[in-house]
């Protein structure tokens, strides 16, 4: 089959001694050296990647004229392992014309990522040849390769060529029953829930006119879910690190030099200390994510909203990265790479950056809770979900044209999976060695950096007009006064440039305290029109650091990047400018 | 042989044969990939609303495409 790494195996096989020949019955020319397998010095051919042997395309004409009309010892037919379920027709066919061959499952490392686990011996007694997995990139199974191969020469007669090979093929009915039975048999997938239960749930999810109102509603009581178990475990974090904030670093510290005491306690361990009181949420919300997208719903998402996605120049799968984006913007754009027509890709990733990602959470959770009362919080923090959207929306609207897609929209719409424990604990450990991985890199000398800003030059008040981010906040007044946004805050904007998570941990450190005391501090400092147009301009202004790095080396376009940023930036500043204007024009 | 037949036309239920490929070389790959070849027979699940997308069974897979696509699928229908 076509790109289950034939040519490698070919190649480890031969060496460099192969040479291009002529075969009789074939018109093109094709790779072929003489090799020594065991006593036998044989002649080993690469035959064309086909799908079946019927002969409807060139290649697969190619190979059917060669079985035809040359003499074979041995047929090795290559397949992908991760994608079985699809190519074990051609071992079939083979099979069934009779022809002495051998069957070399490839890429076996994928298929075990995928929990794709095949039992070689029943499969080979299935059908009738001998089966072998291996991984021609890693170099795992070759030697086994080639000792099947010398055995399976020393007992098979050389076959002459078979005049009648279409005729012999039975029909595709029989081969699907065929294949159907020797997967079951043979192949372990991941937990598959019963066919008919999946045609059955897919006939309410997929159902034309509620699929939509209850893949949303799904959505929103996942939502609910998270903050449901995660607001208690946040309270409980932060609970712990007050604890030893006041037990163990107050004591030590205490007869440390001021400005010591101020950078370690007041700087790095309330900065951080604030952000990472969300990584339970964050874990959660993740784990969640997770669910959704090994069961399959999120490739009926893609079937669901693909006309209303067409309607704005996108596809059924970047309504996916979309929501992928909620998570992390960053393999949200990775994932755009399964799109082939560059335009589509760029359009898609031009919208990505506007999912309000889990750090982007982070910041609206906390100011929601310090500005809007415990019934209306919920209620915002969805309003800023919704302006995600509408951005996203607009953005693909205004650029559309720009971006013309004609890409074919196919996609093979998985049955419903039950995700195991494994996975899951996996990617929840994977978001701690993430948070942990940011803190180290980003976070710390974020706090660290927003910290000396506001306290230096030595001898000035805290984060005043006399700090170096008093002095900054001054230079960008002109621009953030008319947003509400107090100068203060300006230094948590642009070090929120670079994470978004280092915005509350600059707010701790801005207004040296945390905890409830910095809520408090919040809520005296500004009020909710200036709050929610803060957190407008944080969810548009600009991803961080590492998804416009992300975007570049996704793009290779310096030009694209720097737009995308340039975009955001203006549109961040146009929608806050909007709202405060027209808040403080209805007297609010 | 009347007019020729593509996906697109097919209802919920229906059964078809594909008998031919409108499309280019990249693309037959994909689509052969997926299990879209010609003598396959296919089934339609389901249409999307909107003139969404429609669902497809080929073999033991379902596969979700888009009518514009559909249409360079000629099919010859079995009742």
């Amino acid at each position: 089959m076509p790109n289950t790494g034939k040519s490698t195996l070919f190649n480890r096989l031969t060496g460099a001694s192969a040479r291009v020949g002529n075969w009789p019955g074939v018109t093109v020319d094709l790779l072929g050296a003489k090799i020594l397998l065991g006593a036998h010095m044989v002649e080993a051919v690469d035959l064309p990647g086909v799908y079946d042997l019927h002969g409807f395309t060139e290649d697969e004409l190619v190979v059917r004229h060669f079985l035809e009309n040359n003499p074979v010892d041995v047929v090795a037919i290559i397949l992908n392992s991760s994608q079985i379920e699809h190519q074990i027709s051609l071992a079939l066919q083979a099979k069934q014309l009779g022809l002495p061959a051998v069957l070399f499952l490839n890429m076996r490392d994928e298929a075990d990522q995928m929990g794709i686990r095949i039992d070689t011996r029943r499969m080979s007694e299935q059908l009738g040849m001998p089966v072998l997995s291996l991984s021609a990139k890693y170099g795992q199974g070759f030697a086994e390769a080639k000792n099947m191969l010398t055995s399976m020469l020393a007992i098979s007669e050389s076959r002459p060529g078979l005049d009648d090979l279409r005729t012999r093929l039975a029909p595709d009915d029989q081969i699907e029953r065929q294949m159907h039975a020797v997967l079951s048999r043979s192949v372990m997938l991941p937990t598959l829930l019963p066919e008919s239960f999946t045609a059955r749930l897919d006939r309410v999810l997929l159902h034309p006119w509620l699929g939509l109102p209850i893949f949303f509603g799904v959505m929103y009581l996942l939502f609910q879910g998270i903050f449901f178990l995660g607001a208690p475990l946040q309270k409980g974090v932060g609970w712990l690190l007050g604890l030893v904030s006041q037990h163990v670093l107050e004591p030590i510290f205490s007869s440390s030099p001021v400005w010591l005491h101020g950078l370690l306690i007041d700087g790095i361990y309330n900065g951080v200390g604030t952000v990472a009181s969300f990584v339970p949420i964050i874990v959660l919300f993740f784990l969640f994510m997770a669910v959704v997208e090994d069961t399959g719903y999120l490739s009926r998402a893609a079937f669901l909203m693909d006309s209303l996605m067409s309607r704005l120049g996108l596809d059924g799968r970047s309504f996916v990265m979309l929501l992928m984006g909620f998570g992390c913007n960053v393999p949200a754009l990775m994932g755009t790479r399964v799109m082939r027509s560059r335009a589509l890709r760029l359009l898609t990733m031009l919208v990505i950056p506007f999912s309000l990602c889990s750090a982007r959470l982070q910041v609206f959770i906390f100011i929601t809770a310090a500005l809007f009362s415990p019934s209306r919080a919920p209620l915002v923090l969805f309003s800023l979900y919704l302006m995600s959207f509408a951005t996203a929306i607009f953005t693909a609207l205004i650029f559309k044209r720009k971006f013309r897609n004609t890409e074919p929209f196919v996609l093979e719409l998985p049955p419903f999976r039950l995700p195991t424990a494994r996975q899951l604990w996996l990617r929840g450990w994977q978001e701690v060695r993430h948070f942990l991985h940011r803190a180290t890199k980003f976070i710390i000398s974020g706090v660290v950096l927003v910290w000396a800003l506001t306290h230096l030059p030595p001898g000035v008040a805290e984060a005043s007009a006399q700090s170096f981010a008093g002095h900054l906040g001054n230079l960008l007044s002109p621009l953030l006064n008319p947003l509400g946004i107090h100068q203060q805050l300006a230094i948590a904007l642009i070090f929120g440039f670079v994470a978004k998570e280092i915005v509350i941990g600059a707010l701790a450190v801005i207004f040296g305290m945390q905890g409830t005391a910095l809520v408090g501090q919040l809520a005296h400092s500004m009020d909710w029109t200036q709050a929610y147009s803060f957190m407008l301009f944080t969810l548009i202004y600009t991803p961080c650091l590492s998804t416009i790095a992300t975007m570049k080396s996704e793009s290779r376009s310096n030009l694209y990047t720097v737009g995308s940023v340039a975009w955001s930036l203006a549109l961040a500043w146009t929608v806050s400018f909007v709202f405060y204007q027209s808040a403080k024009a209805l007297g609010y | 042989m009347s007019t020729p037949l593509s996906l697109a036309h097919l209802k919920p239920g229906d059964h078809a044969v594909i008998s031919h490929l409108k499309v280019d070389e990249a693309l037959y790959q994909r689509l052969s990939a997926m299990g879209l070849r010609k003598g396959r027979s296919v089934r339609v699940v389901r249409c999307a609303a909107l003139s969404g997308p429609i669902q497809v069974r080929v073999g033991f897979t379902d596969l979700i495409l888009r009518l514009a696509d559909a249409r360079n699928i000629c099919v010859t229908a079995v009742s």
